[in-house]
Order: structure tokens, then C-alpha cells, then sequence
């Protein structure tokens, strides 16, 4: 995988000007020209510093952007796996995970339209913002353009309406959407946008707003990370529904609830719309799952938001009923609550029960597990329940992480519709063919495995690209998804093209936005843009160092959370006990427990102050780290909104550990749980801080905690949010 | 192993001085003479990679200068040239391979070729170009010397150190102030 960043003609470089460039020979015993030559000598090794700083800080943010989906990714499939093989003791159980932990049910119409229903709210008269009244017309945009460059608020009703009638127009659209340039001179594309207002202003304000004689796509990933993702949804369902010849959108990998749920984009709405947030979420979950898969220009170039894999089948993709996929990241199709849902092994042999007997819970798969001890020694019993349970994890991470295997990782089951399925491929087929367009990256090796940093969707290689412009008869790919110094890059021999919008993404002064405009020739003309004052005033070491600090806070972030795996390897380098390992060693060890590719002995400066005779003592540099973690506040939020965020999936692994349902788990049981939780959350803390938090979450004071009181230190929490 | 070589530039009437040992690396004192070249050729591995975007293990020919200077080395354009000729296929590509880049880097790491230059060697260079020794030194002399005298500047590189060089009221660069400014980022 590429670090993402080209050479850049427009970047500073020094010249390998040969004397017999300069016009004049200049003369090398006048002490102007030593000194010179001085001054020059410092200044270009400055520069390749600078340069060298900006790659690195670069790479730390992908490396921790992609690991972070990927960890996203593989806690759902150990959740699932979870999921699929506790067995409940009664219905009321199974509904209750099932409400719980399948978030993403697909309402019927009828119940959608009655759960966000907006005609009965009232607008109250002291609202001063636009109101809305469809059909559309250009005037309700620019008013809302308008009212939102004034940090204005649609009011709730007129939000819902707005997802309603666009729900209703995507509906009508097929998967792929087709744009003629003879009809519209000129397409503009646009990349990811990630709820960054700013950047689409100004793309709108050099652009030209959307019109008949001006045509865009966007590309996808128009919501999370940024503070205004839902004023961008607004904005572009309007344009969408006032011109619905001229705008279309591609659905991105992070129009997806699963997905809006880590990265900001649901905080966004439940902060804004603290009444009626949720009914907001429920409704653009439906729309999002309407949204058009692939967009056409020409018949030429094909616009998705990920990439393809080798087994991208543009035929499929027309055909599938795209809106059965609410979550792309879930892979499994499930019934309402109300239906029976029969549970098969994808080999076939037993059936999970739905009424299920006393007995723990069956795991079938391999690994084995040994039998479960008594449920009345409970240490015991979570001693087993962790060693299974680690057991699981590992195979699962197998699955997800084997190059071996071409598909991707495989669920343990497959849920059986009870009506007929009148489709000849496989729910799980036409799941990869989804997977693959919104998750793939491009690579430079030939060939096509499986995108293990993302942990969904594949890396192409060019021979699969020509494979596929070929078949389909293209000229060439346009797909964002990946961030890009300048905004945009070629690859595979300038056949994929890669948009991305979001200027500074990382950080101010990361990276360039940009936008690119095609004519019928198809021959892509770009503008680039940084959309923040501050980026230009700032000189290019300001600019760089401020990325910088912010990639090292992350990384440093990142380091603490390892903290007990770091000291297992720091040990290892440590035979003699000494306490101290070298700065060689520190960087091994560092890349064994992180996984993230960096070049860890030129980020060492950064990281490792001060070191005595090459040594390091890696305790006290441990120690180090968490003292910059931790000030009391900072633990407090950030643990509590970890587990606020995961409390659906920290509830179901509760009622797993408490087997006599007595709804009470002891403050060992909370230590246990929360350690193998924080292995896939890459949350760390100390013990201290655990019985911290334990006690204060035990109100009564009586050593245990009981669901309640864990409920209500949460309600606690978001209100005071 | 620590020897001090002195190049002859391409220079006529200048030798290249050898400065006493400053930043670069320290010996690891646990690993020994072949540790530290291993540890030593892991570093060149890891600054190469840092700009291997295809991750084939080359690069493009034009960063092999920020990739040697970023590992500490003050090369002048003229030795860097004769760096690229050792490392450069016979055809030359375009492209620098690992293979030929890491012996070649490893010998200069090892002997310290290109050592830094300390801060009062510039400001002594800066002086030199002050004619008034008056502290400062207008936009348009330095832009003369620069692009003009030694290894010339391109216009990008001279308008990237006015940026942050150049006084915009009074059109002059006090050079005291710009090198401590620059030696701090250097830590």
C-alpha cells in the first residue's frame, strides 16, 4: 500500500542544475560564492527535513485512520460471532439482543413514515430560519445556502420532510446512474466532503451552484469527522431533488449508521437535534441505503467511491435491490423482530435453536472449546469465558487477516429468508459486490487481496483495473475515498483517477481539496483549494509543524492505549532485567505491538525525549505517556463516551458474563469484561483508574453493580453533554 | 569506526572541511560493530520507504536528495551528484533501486560524510554577504547571490525562503534572527 502521496511537481525541489546551466560561470574562489554555496547546502537539507517531517506525519495519520476502521471492523465481527453463538435462555432474551444489537432494522413504509413523522410538528412562529415547501424550487436553496453561512438550523420538521421526498425520488433511480456530456456541457466530480461546509462553499462559490447547464456527481462520504455533515446531506438532497437530472450522488462507505456511529456523524445530529435526533437518524439510515451505487459518464467513466475487485460485475450491480444493504459493514440480512429467523450453519449440520435449553452455549465452530465449569464458581467461569472467548477472537482475526483466503471474511451464518428469493446469486455475492465498490483501494502490484488495513473490500491492482475498463468497454475509473496531498492522484497508469474534497483533512494545512471538471473530450481539467484562512497565512514550516503535533498527539494517543502489550515486548528485548532496551529494539518492539507500518526510527526524535547513553528505560517513558493521557477530566469523558458509544455491545457481553441474570456483576467481573473489551477497543487503562470508575458508578455502595446503576451513570453523562 | 574523510569538491580553490562529530547517530552500545550497521541500514531502509510510493523498492530519482539529507547529511548539490552516479543504473530510469542506494548510503553513514554545519559556520556565511555588516541583507542582494552565485537557487526555492525569511515592511532578511528561528525546528 502506497503512503498516498506523488511526486509533486509543484513542490519544492532542489535542482540537480549542472554548472553548465547557470548563465554565468560563476567564480568559485569569491568568498560570495562559498558563501553561497554554504547557504544554499543548509537550506535545501532544510527543506528535504521538512519534506521528510510532512511524509511521516502523513503516513501517521493514515496508519491510524485505516487501523481504526479496521479495528471498527473487527470488533463487529467478534460481536456477531458473539451474537451468533450465545445461546438465550428465553425469547424475551433473544428480542431483547436482538432489538439491542441489530440497530439497523429495515422499518417498513408504512411504520417509517408513522415513527418520522413531521406533519404533525409545528414550526413555532419565533423560528427565523428557511422554511421549505416542496416541490423545491431554487429560492428554498439559496435560502438555505444562506441560512447556514449564518450558522443557522433547518428547523426538525422540515429536515425530516426534506428525507422523506428525497428517500421517495432515490427510490425511483437505478443503481447506476447514467450523465450524457452532450447534455451537460461539463460534469464536475467532487470526492469526499466529510461534513466539512467549507470546502463545498467554496466549491459552489468557484464552481457555480448546481443548474441545467451545470452538472455534478458527488462521489460519496459526504457525513462523519467533520462538524456539518448533515448541513452538506441538506444541502445536496435539495440540489438532488430541485435538479434531478444534473446532481448525483454515489453512495460512500461512510453512508452507513454502523459506520456514523464512531465517527461523528450521529453525535452530530443527537447534539443538534436533541428532541427529535433519532427519528433524523432513522430516516437518513433509509435514505442512505437508497442512494445510487455507481454513477456513468458517457458510458466511459465510471465513478464509484471505493474501487472494484476482480470480480466487480457492473450486471450485478444494476440488478440487486441495493436498499436491502442498510449496513454495509453488517453483511447479514435480518428479518424484523417479529418473524421467525432461523439461524443455519453454513455447513449445514446443526440448527441453533431458538428456544434453547439451560445449557451454555453451543460454539460448534472450531476452535473447540473445553466445557464450561460450573456457573457457580464464577471465577472460574470467567477464567473459561475468556479463554473461549480469546479462542474465538483469534480465529476470527484469521479469518479477517489471511491472505489465503480471496473472499472476505466469511460470517459463521447465513440467515435463510423464509420467503422465495427470486434472485440467482447470494446474499452474500451481491454483499461482496457492495463491499468491493465502497471499501476497495487501488494498489501498484498486480493482482487483487483482500484490503486488510481497511478490513473491508479488496486492494485492485492495474491488471484488474484494464480487466475491467476493457470488459465494459471504459476509458478510465474515478474514485476518492483516499485522502491526497494535492486532492487529487492518478495511478494505474492515469486509468484510475483519485477525488478527494476535503481540504485539511487531518489537520490545517494537511492536504489540498480539489474537484475535477469533464468535458465531452472526458479530458479531466482540476481545481485545487485549501478552504481555511489560516492555511495561507501560515508559512510552510508553521503549516507543517502544526500537522505534526497533531499527527503525534494521535500517535501518542495510540501508543498509551498499548501500554501492558508494549511492556510484554519491551520485556522480551529486556532479558537481563535491566529496565532498559535500546533505541533499536524500542523500534521493533513498538512495530510488533502497533502494526502500523511506520518508519518508527525516523519518528523517534519525536516520540522518545531524552534517552541515556542510547538507552531507553521504558517504564518511565510508559509513565511518561500516561501522565500526558492522563489529566482526572480527560480519562473520565473519553472512557465514559467509549463505552457510551459501545453500551448496546457492552450490554450484550454483560449479560453474557452474568448468567443467573440476577442483573448484578461484581467489580472483579466489570475489571474482567473491561479487559477484554479494551483488547478490541484499544482503550487502555490502569487499575487505578478501573476501581475509579467503579466506584463511582456504584452508587449504593454495595461492591456491585447493577445494570441500573451502570445505565444511569450514562444518562448522567449525556446529560451533562 | 569513526574516520573523517575530506572530498575534493568539484571546486576549484575550495576543500571541504571536516567538522567535529555533532547530531548523527551514536553507536548502540548493545549491539556492537555489526549491530550498528545493521541498525544503521535499517534507518536508510526506513527513509527510503518513507518515499517508495509503490513500495517496489525504488524511488524517484529527484528525492534521493531530501532522502540522503533527511538522514542527517549536508551534501552539496555537486556531491550528490556524484552520490547519484555510484547509485544510478547504467540507463539511468528515473528510478533509484534499494539494492545499489543501501550500500552506497550505509558507507556514508558510517563515515560521516557531509557533516552538518553548525550555526556560526552560517552565520559566518550570511556576514560574508553583508557587505555593510549591518545585520541585514536586502531582498534583491540576496536573491542575486542565491540564484546566481554557488550551486544557484530555482525561483521556487528562493521564493519558498523569502517566505519565511524576508521582512515584507522593509524587504530585508536579518539573518540572526531567520537561523535562530530555523535551528529550533531542527531539534
Amino acid at each position: 500500500m502506497g503512503s498516498g502521496s506523488s511526486v509533486n511537481p509543484t513542490n519544492y525541489k532542489y535542482s540537480l542544475q549542472k554548472s553548465e546551466n547557470v548563465q554565468t560561470l560563476p567564480d568559485a574562489t569569491h568568498p560570495a560564492f562559498k558563501a553561497a554555496v554554504l547557504i544554499q547546502q543548509w537550506y535545501r537539507r532544510y527543506v528535504a527535513r521538512l519534506e521528510m517531517r510532512r511524509r511521516c506525519t502523513w503516513r501517521i495519520f493514515q496508519s491510524i485512520e485505516y487501523a481504526c476502521e479496521q479495528d471498527q471492523i473487527k470488533l463487529h465481527n467478534f460481536f456477531s460471532y458473539l451474537m451468533d453463538h450465545f445461546t438465550p435462555s428465553s425469547s424475551k432474551e433473544r428480542d431483547f439482543i436482538s432489538r439491542m444489537f441489530i440497530s439497523g432494522e429495515s422499518f417498513k413504509e408504512a411504520e417509517l413514515e408513522k415513527y418520522c413523522d413531521y406533519e404533525s410538528m409545528e414550526v413555532p412562529d419565533s423560528y427565523t430560519g428557511p422554511r421549505l415547501s416542496f416541490p423545491l424550487l431554487p429560492d428554498h436553496a439559496t435560502a438555505l445556502l444562506e441560512a447556514f453561512k449564518q450558522k443557522q438550523q433547518l428547523h426538525a420538521r422540515y429536515v425530516l420532510n426534506l428525507l422523506h421526498e428525497t428517500r421517495k425520488h432515490l427510490k425511483q433511480l437505478p443503481n447506476i446512474s447514467h450523465v450524457s456530456t452532450c447534455y451537460s456541457e461539463e460534469v464536475t466530480v467532487c470526492g469526499d466532503l466529510h461534513g466539512q461546509l467549507d470546502d463545498l462553499f467554496f466549491i459552489f462559490y468557484k464552481n457555480g451552484l448546481p443548474s441545467p447547464s451545470k452538472s455534478y456527481v458527488f462521489n460519496g462520504d459526504f457525513v462523519d469527522r467533520g462538524k456539518q455533515s448533515l448541513e452538506i446531506l441538506i444541502i445536496l438532497f435539495t440540489f438532488l431533488l430541485i435538479y434531478p437530472k444534473e446532481v448525483h450522488l454515489n453512495r460512500g462507505n461512510h453512508e452507513d449508521h454502523m459506520v456514523n456511529l464512531r465517527y461523528g456523524f450521529t453525535k452530530e445530529v443527537m447534539q443538534k437535534y436533541k428532541v427529535h435526533g433519532k427519528k433524523i437518524l432513522k430516516m437518513i439510515q433509509n435514505v442512505f441505503c437508497w442512494l445510487p451505487l455507481a454513477t456513468l459518464i458517457d458510458q466511459k467513466v465510471l465513478i464509484i467511491h471505493g474501487g472494484i475487485s476482480d470480480t466487480t460485475d457492473l450486471d450485478m450491480l444494476h440488478k440487486i435491490q441495493r436498499n436491502k444493504f442498510i449496513s454495509v459493514l453488517r453483511g447479514k440480512k435480518r428479518k424484523e423482530s417479529n418473524k421467525d429467523v432461523e439461524i443455519q450453519e453454513i455447513n449445514g449440520e446443526s440448527k441453533v435453536e431458538t428456544e434453547s435449553s439451560e445449557s451454555e452455549s453451543d460454539l460448534s465452530l472450531s476452535p473447540q472449546p473445553r466445557p464450561a465449569p460450573s456457573i457457580t464458581n464464577r471465577l472460574e467461569f470467567s477464567k473459561w469465558l475468556r479463554q473461549t472467548v480469546q479462542e474465538q477472537i483469534d480465529w476470527c482475526r484469521q479469518l479477517v487477516d489471511s491472505e489465503s483466503e480471496p473472499e472476505e471474511p466469511t460470517y459463521s451464518s447465513v440467515v435463510s429468508l423464509t420467503e422465495l428469493d427470486t434472485q440467482c446469486w447470494t446474499h452474500q455475492e451481491e454483499w461482496k459486490q457492495i463491499l468491493d465498490i465502497l471499501w476497495s483501494d487501488p494498489m501498484s502490484q498486480e493482482g487483487c487481496r483482500v484490503n486488510t488495513v481497511r478490513g473491508g473490500g479488496c486492494y485492485f491492482g492495474p491488471d484488474v483495473t484494464n480487466k475491467i475498463l476493457e470488459k465494459y468497454n471504459l476509458q478510465f475509473l474515478i474514485r476518492s475515498h483516499e485522502c491526497k496531498h494535492e486532492g487529487y492522484e492518478f495511478c494505474h497508469n492515469r486509468k484510475v483517477l483519485t477525488i478527494f474534497s476535503a481540504s485539511n483533512y487531518y489537520e490545517i494545512g494537511s492536504n489540498r481539496g480539489a474537484y475535477v471538471k469533464l468535458g465531452p473530450d472526458l479530458v479531466p481539467h482540476f481545481v485545487q483549494y485549501q478552504a481555511s484562512k489560516t492555511a495561507h497565512t501560515l508559512t510552510m514550516t508553521q503549516r507543517i509543524s502544526r500537522v505534526e503535533e497533531s499527527a503525534f498527539r494521535a500517535l501518542r494517543e495510540k501508543l498509551f492505549a498499548h501500554t501492558s502489550a508494549l511492556i510484554s515486548a519491551f520485556k522480551a528485548y529486556d532479558k537481563d532485567n535491566t529496565g532498559k532496551i535500546s533505541l533499536s529494539s524500542w523500534a521493533m518492539a513498538v512495530e510488533s505491538v502497533l502494526h502500523l507500518g511506520l518508519p518508527w526510527r525516523m519518528l523517534r526524535p519525536q516520540l522518545v525525549r531524552s534517552t541515556a547513553d542510547g538507552m531507553l528505560e521504558y517504564k518511565s517513558w510508559l509513565d511518561d505517556l500516561a501522565m500526558e493521557q492522563r489529566s482526572q477530566e480527560h480519562i473520565q469523558t473519553s472512557l465514559l463516551e467509549v463505552i457510551y458509544r459501545n453500551r448496546s455491545n457492552l450490554e450484550t457481553i454483560f449479560r453474557i458474563i452474568d448468567r443467573d441474570h440476577s442483573g448484578l456483576i461484581s467489580f472483579e467481573e466489570f475489571r474482567q469484561t473491561w479487559k477484554l473489551f479494551s483488547t478490541h477497543m484499544n482503550t487502555e487503562l490502569t487499575d487505578d483508574g478501573i476501581n475509579d470508575l467503579v466506584r463511582s458508578i456504584d452508587f449504593n455502595k454495595d461492591g456491585n453493580i447493577d445494570f441500573n446503576e451502570f445505565l444511569e451513570a450514562f444518562r448522567l453523562v449525556k446529560q451533562s453533554q | 569506526v569513526s574516520s573523517v574523510i575530506t572530498w575534493d569538491s568539484s571546486y576549484p580553490g575550495e576543500k571541504a572541511v571536516s567538522f567535529p562529530e555533532s547530531a548523527g547517530h551514536s553507536l548502540d552500545p548493545q549491539i556492537g560493530i555489526d549491530g550498528a550497521v545493521a541498525e544503521i541500514e535499517k534507518k536508510i531502509i526506513e527513509a527510503f520507504e518513507v518515499f517508495d510510493h509503490e513500495c517496489n523498492k525504488t524511488v524517484d530519482v529527484r528525492e534521493i536528495g531530501s532522502i540522503v539529507r533527511s538522514l542527517g547529511c549536508f551534501p552539496t548539490e555537486a556531491e550528490l551528484h556524484e552520490l547519484l552516479a555510484e547509485v544510478e543504473e547504467e540507463e539511468p530510469t528515473g528510478y533509484i533501486n534499494l539494492e545499489k542506494f543501501l550500500p552506497v548510503m550505509t558507507k556514508v553513514l558510517l563515515h560521516r560524510s557531509y557533516q552538518p554545519i553548525p550555526e556560526d559556520v552560517l552565520l559566518h556565511a550570511f556576514e560574508a554577504l553583508d557587505e555593510n555588516k549591518c545585520g541585514y541583507i536586502t531582498k534583491e542582494e540576496l536573491v542575486k547571490y542565491l540564484t546566481e552565485e554557488g550551486e544557484p537557487f530555482t525561483q521556487e526555492e528562493m521564493e519558498d525562503m523569502l517566505s519565511t525569511a524576508l521582512d515584507p515592511e522593509t524587504n530585508t532578511v536579518h539573518y540572526r534572527d531567520y537561523i535562530s528561528m530555523l535551528v529550533v525546528d531542527e531539534t
